[in-house]
């Protein structure tokens, strides 16, 4: 077998998520993604299973694999007990160890997840954190976000919170040695390898492409090049 | 299907909730968007229905966001949720509550895996040991705090002030139920109903007193996909999903949504903004959207407690519309009050949905 099938099939989402493709298509035919962009789950698991390198690598580098919203309504209905939301997750996962991430648009975008969702975990203890996400990234959260932002200690304690406070209740400063705990698992279990991994590949390709971080940031998290949705 | 075959499969979907004792673990995005769905979860469960839910303020992220954005390892994942089943057995529990869908989700997935690779736990338990010098134990029963307000339903329709009627008709309210995609899709056997006809909203809905709108998109997912709403230049993912499932519920005119996942009330409640603003499209009436629940919310409501103390003012959507069918007395002046009455101003007035 070859060297990346081989990666693949050491991982355990890419062993409980595959047992035998027969091609049917239900994934597809209930996928939120494949409705919207140029992706066919059924064809990502057809390639892995014939377990051809380049095609493989292909994928790896490609889009392709970023465009799965891991929503697993896929799991439900696959009449051979496939997961190919999990297949996709194993593969995402290889495509960050080997480095093939910044070879296209929609994976170079780990580095703004890694610098957003990643960084407050360790910082926050809390995947998103209220004071950082700002009317100008999201619109789209409304006048009403503006206007809590713009509110947020008087209006949160209003409403029962204890932002940044100290003991239990919502967001809650979380203790520091709670942090530091997450922090060491991060150390011991690779988390922090990961991190390092995404900002390392990312800042090689923004040299290449002679950008600086803050160009490189920007750019990932709002360039569309408009070729990945169905016509 | 005809009502009684989803009956059978509802039957086939049973799962065991305890009454009592929890170690309750609060959600990253509900904390953030829907602050005050936690606290009168806890208001209901602790006061209403003297139930021990207990937290401490040591436990964290599950980390689940990170991990389905995949920038965090699933060794990593599994072993700050080891973290938290440690907390859970420090303190005694052996019951645990998790408000989020996508961490419950994960929780049993990873209790899944460990079972499949013994192995793997053990490594995990090493880990955790080698990190935090924590030891841990499996919680004996996984909840999740929309189950548990399920098991207690009929206890809050007989405590409740109002019903899901409309007070105008006498007919029940129409309501639309969103179940998160990681409540039962991975493991239809961990849900209330299983996966393709999921009880644990629609049991809430008909206990209170409402009808459950079945819509052809009432499984969708609602288009949160981790990256794809993260991500500006994503989006469109995102809000095409949330679009395509008020496509679909339209016709049926639902008067109210319910949802039990910290993602979905946020996207069904903000796309509808953004989908009258981009487009001049509104879903409810006269240029209103259709306002959209946490189920904690909606038991407050048929609890009889104050709208602004459940946190309804942080809606984009308007929800005064469904108040008032219900006949529940609030004060608008108190809307957008702080602590204390304070003054905090008002929020600027989308173009085209019409708010308050
Ligand atoms: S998990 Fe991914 S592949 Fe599966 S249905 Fe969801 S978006 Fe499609
Ligand atoms: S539903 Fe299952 S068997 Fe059918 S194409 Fe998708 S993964 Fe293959």
């Amino acid at each position: 077998m070859g060297r990346l099938y081989d990666m693949l099939s050491k991982d355990i989402r890419y062993q409980e998520g595959m047992t035998a493709c027969i091609n049917c298509g239900t994934c597809t035919a209930v996928c939120p993604a494949a409705e919207f962009y140029k992706y066919d789950p059924r064809q990502i698991l057809d390639t892995v299973q014939t377990k051809d390198e380049s095609a493989i690598e292909n994928l790896l580098k490609s889009d392709t694999i970023w465009y799965c919203g891991e929503c697993m309504s896929c799991v439900t209905r696959c009449p051979r007990s496939n997961a190919p939301g999990l297949v996709i997750i194993a593969l995402r996962s290889l495509s960050q160890d080997l480095g093939y991430f910044t070879e296209s648009e929609k994976g170079r975008q780990q580095l703004a997840l890694k610098r957003t969702v990643g960084d407050w975990i360790l910082e926050h203890g809390y995947c998103v954190y209220v004071r950082k996400v700002s009317f100008e990234n999201h619109p789209e959260a409304g006048m009403i976000w503006k206007w809590e932002l713009e509110n947020l200690d008087k209006l949160y304690e209003r409403l029962g919170a204890n932002l940044d406070g100290k003991g239990p209740g919502v967001l809650r400063k979380i203790p520091q040695e709670s942090l530091n705990e997450l922090k060491r698992i991060f150390d011991v279990t690779g988390g922090i390898e990961r991190f390092n991994q995404i900002e390392n590949k990312s800042l090689e390709k923004a040299t290449e492409l002679g950008l600086t971080d803050g160009e490189y940031f920007t750019k990932i998290y709002t360039t569309n090049n408009g070729n990945h949705m169905r016509e | 299907m005809i009502v009684d075959g989803k009956r059978k499969i509802w039957k086939d979907y049973q799962k065991e909730i305890p009454d009592d004792h929890y170690f309750y673990v609060r959600s990253c995005i509900r904390q953030n968007f829907f602050p005050a769905s936690e606290v009168m979860f806890l208001k209901i469960m602790r006061d209403e229905l003297a139930c021990d839910i207990y937290e401490n303020e040591y436990h964290t992220t599950c980390s689940g966001i990170g991990y389905h954005c995949d920038v965090v390892p699933m060794e990593t994942t599994m072993t700050v949720i080891a973290r938290q089943f440690a907390l859970m057995t420090e303190a005694g529990y052996k019951n645990y509550a998790a408000s989020c869908i996508t961490s419950f989700g994960l929780y049993s997935e990873v209790i899944e895996t460990w079972r499949h690779f013994p192995d793997l736990l053990k490594k995990i338990r090493k880990n955790l040991k080698e990190a935090t010098g924590r030891e841990f134990e499996i919680p004996e029963y996984l909840s999740h705090a929309s189950d548990i307000i399920y098991k207690v339903r009929h206890d809050i329709a007989a405590k409740g002030k109002y019903r899901l009627i409309n007070r105008f008709t006498g007919r029940p309210l129409k309501v639309v139920e969103h179940v998160g995609c990681h409540y039962s899709k991975m493991f239809p056997h961990k849900g209330i109903g299983g996966a393709e006809y999921p009880y644990v909203l629609a049991g809430m809905i008909e206990a209170w007193g409402g009808e459950v709108v079945d819509y052809p998109e009432r499984r969708h997912c609602c288009g949160f996909g981790f990256r794809q709403y993260f991500i500006k230049a994503n989006r469109g993912y995102s809000i095409a999903n949330t679009h395509k499932k008020f496509e679909s519920m339209e016709p049926f005119k639902p008067d109210m949504i319910i949802t039990n996942c910290p993602g979905c009330p946020y996207f069904l409640d903000r796309w509808q903004y953004a989908i009258a603003e981009m487009e001049g499209k509104t879903y409810g009436e006269d240029g209103h959207g259709i306002p959209v629940f946490t189920y904690e919310e909606v038991a407050s409501i048929v609890l009889g407690y104050n709208p602004w103390d459940m946190g309804l003012q942080v809606h984009q959507v308007a929800v005064e519309p469904l108040l008032n069918k219900i006949g529940i007395s609030y004060n608008p002046e108190e809307k957008y009050k702080g602590f204390n009455n304070e003054d905090m101003g008002h929020p600027e007035k989308p173009v085209n949905l019409k708010t308050y």
